[in-house]
């Protein structure tokens, strides 16, 4: 386990340094000279004299790695010149939306798929299994961003539910059933996507897992096919969807992000599609960082609750 | 975790392979269809997508205008037809590459095993970890001006790692088998096992990942367009007209049903046929 652990650290701290760099060098994508890219609309002599310093534009390209590396590590990621505030404040006002609307997401699609697959894997072919892999792969077919335009056609438009519709977020701190109101279509949206998977993913394996000597052992002691599914087959079975589930959340806030976007939530997603349409790189090029690195260390933990699971894998 | 994804792209097998029965050929059929009208766009008594025709504003679909008009007042289908170019391109313009890099590397990896594996299949896990779809959205957001072109190639970049590590695992099976062994012994240059013994058996395998590929790859240029960061406006591809139609959902429906649908059917068509094509071609065995 310790073994297994260390190099998954290591490997972590591999590719977040990859991360970095591309992070770094996306600036240097842009055509032309960056100062003038990321001053944008607040191009003076001044704020050009800061960001030289602030970036040391002038020295060789490594040397601005290391500058701009040495202010991420200090929670230091630059100042918008467009909007004149601070990258790191803005993030750390967005961020919480997008937790929030993951969490609702993955508790509304594993309060589903679970209980759907244990019912499809009691009965594969059967006319419930039949019925729910038609379904499942007919969602799969469907972008997000199609469900969730045509579930405000329905719900906020058709049915008038206040708080559904574009630009009507209410946040948290203000009134917590509105807020929960204004993010009910965008985290079903993303339960749909992630349950379409979830539930495959553990039918699959639960089909398989019953098949095994043990669940037969315990069927001819007796024992509540209720409590075999939970007790004896779930846990064998959930390996491969917990895995999806850790690979799942770099898709899951893409599509947090188109989300965000057709709504007005003003989380990552939204802040990010605004800040590419004003052109402010800086803040663009920050939260590319921020989401990059909190997959990968999502992912990561995932990969270690896989192992608190099924401590086989890290002895293989 | 990598065994996981392997799940992913080749679960629900049944046991034995079935016939493709009337749904598949249906899909094909449609499939076709959508890609000789994009073809063929040009020569088709289409009106001009672009025509903004003011006296005739979001009307419903009806016999002048099969689905009807937008909120400019340009013809719905004939967008629809020139649209579907935009989402086939870029389908199968990014699988090429992906496939291209992605299925050789894997091959070889798979083959040669060794050194050359161990170097190539590290790298491509690194990249793997990276959230492709956020690593995409920032490259094209600093790569302007936006061209089909640059998506194509970024898309199609970012699926190699993918596609290797599903070709590789596909390889690996078969490279074990006795029939390979064989023709080694008999002393069959490398190129002949690959291209003879390997490439007959991985391609079918292939071609079912390809075409869900593609599939992935049009949801996410369609993503793209409603964030807009995929072709220009005025130029019509399904993403775009589904981002058009948020400003006017109350006042015409039509403009977000029609787009939704045409893409909808389409991924529902290739997902369809590259499911059937696997149980067809049975992957099970080549896991074992």
């Amino acid at each position: 386990m310790a073994r297994y652990l260390t190099r998954r650290v290591v490997m972590l701290v591999g590719i977040v340094f990859v991360i970095s760099v591309g992070a770094f060098y996306l600036i240097h994508l842009l055509p032309g000279d960056p100062a003038v890219v990321i001053l944008g609309t607040g191009d003076s002599p001044q704020n050009r004299a800061i960001l030289f310093k602030e970036l040391g534009l002038n020295k060789p390209i490594w040397d601005q790695y290391f500058i701009w590396m040495r202010n991420v590590v200090h929670g230091n990621l630059g100042t918008s010149f467009i909007s004149q505030t601070s990258v790191a404040g803005t993030i750390r006002a967005a961020l919480p939306i997008d937790l929030e609307l993951i969490v609702l997401s993955q508790i509304l699609a594993f309060a589903t798929a679970i209980p759907a697959a244990m019912r499809s894997a009691r009965k594969p072919d059967g006319p419930l299994d039949r019925v729910l892999g038609a379904t499942s792969f007919t969602l799969l077919s469907i972008p997000p961003f199609i469900i969730i335009v045509l579930l405000v056609l329905l719900v906020a438009i058709k049915l008038q539910i206040p708080h559904t519709g574009p630009s009507s977020y209410v946040s948290l701190t203000s009134d917590w059933l509105g807020n929960l109101e204004s993010l009910a279509l965008p985290a079903f949206t993303l339960a749909i996507a992630s349950f379409v998977v979830y539930y495959r993913v553990l039918r699959s394996d639960l089909i398989a897992t019953l098949q095994e000597e043990f669940i037969t052992l315990a069927r001819s002691k007796g024992l509540s096919s209720r409590r075999i599914m939970w007790r004896h087959a779930f846990r064998p079975s959930s390996v491969a969807l917990l895995g999806t589930a850790g690979v799942n959340i770099g898709g899951l806030l893409a599509s947090g992000f188109v989300v965000q976007y057709l709504l007005a939530i003003p989380g990552l997603g939204y802040t990010l599609i605004a800040a590419i349409a004003q052109s402010d790189y800086l803040l663009v090029q920050g939260i590319v960082l921020v989401v990059s690195v909190g997959v990968i260390v999502i992912n990561f933990l995932f990969d270690f609750i896989i192992n608190l699971v099924d401590p086989r894998i890290s002895r293989e | 975790m990598s065994d996981q994804l392997d799940e992913l792209t080749l679960i629900d097998r049944p046991e034995k392979s079935r016939p493709l029965g009337v749904l598949f050929w249906v899909c094909v059929g449609w499939v076709g269809l959508n890609i000789v009208g994009a073809i063929s766009a040009n020569f088709l008594p289409l009106p001009d997508p672009l025509y903004q025709n003011y006296s005739a504003i979001n009307v419903g679909p009806g016999l002048h205008h099969l689905l009807g008009t937008d909120d400019l007042g340009r013809d719905i289908f004939s967008r629809l037809v020139f649209g579907s170019r935009v989402s086939l391109a870029v389908g199968v313009g990014a699988m090429l590459i992906g496939f291209g890099l992605g299925a050789p590397l894997g091959m070889l990896a798979a083959y040669r095993r060794g050194r050359f594996d161990g170097i190539f299949t590290t790298f491509m896990y690194v990249l793997l970890a990276f959230p492709a779809i956020i690593a995409t959205i920032a490259v094209l957001s600093f790569w302007t001006p936006r061209a089909l072109v640059k998506i194509i190639v970024v898309i199609g970049l970012a699926s190699v790692p993918l596609v290797y590590r599903v070709i590789r695992t596909a390889t690996m099976g078969i490279a074990t088998k006795d029939y390979v062994v064989a023709a080694r012994i008999q002393g069959a240059t490398d190129t002949r096992i690959l291209l003879k013994e390997l490439l007959p058996n991985v391609a079918p395998i292939g071609v079912s990942f390809l075409l869900i590929g593609i599939a992935t790859v049009i949801t996410l240029e369609g993503a793209l367009a409603f964030l807009g960061l995929s072709v220009n406006p005025p130029t019509p591809s399904w993403g775009n007209m589904i981002n058009e139609s948020r400003t006017v959902l109350a006042q015409n429906p039509w403009l977000v049903i029609f787009p939704s649908l045409a893409m909808c059917l389409f991924l529902l068509c290739l997902n369809f046929i590259g499911d059937r094509l696997r149980s067809h071609f049975d992957v099970t065995e080549v896991k074992l």
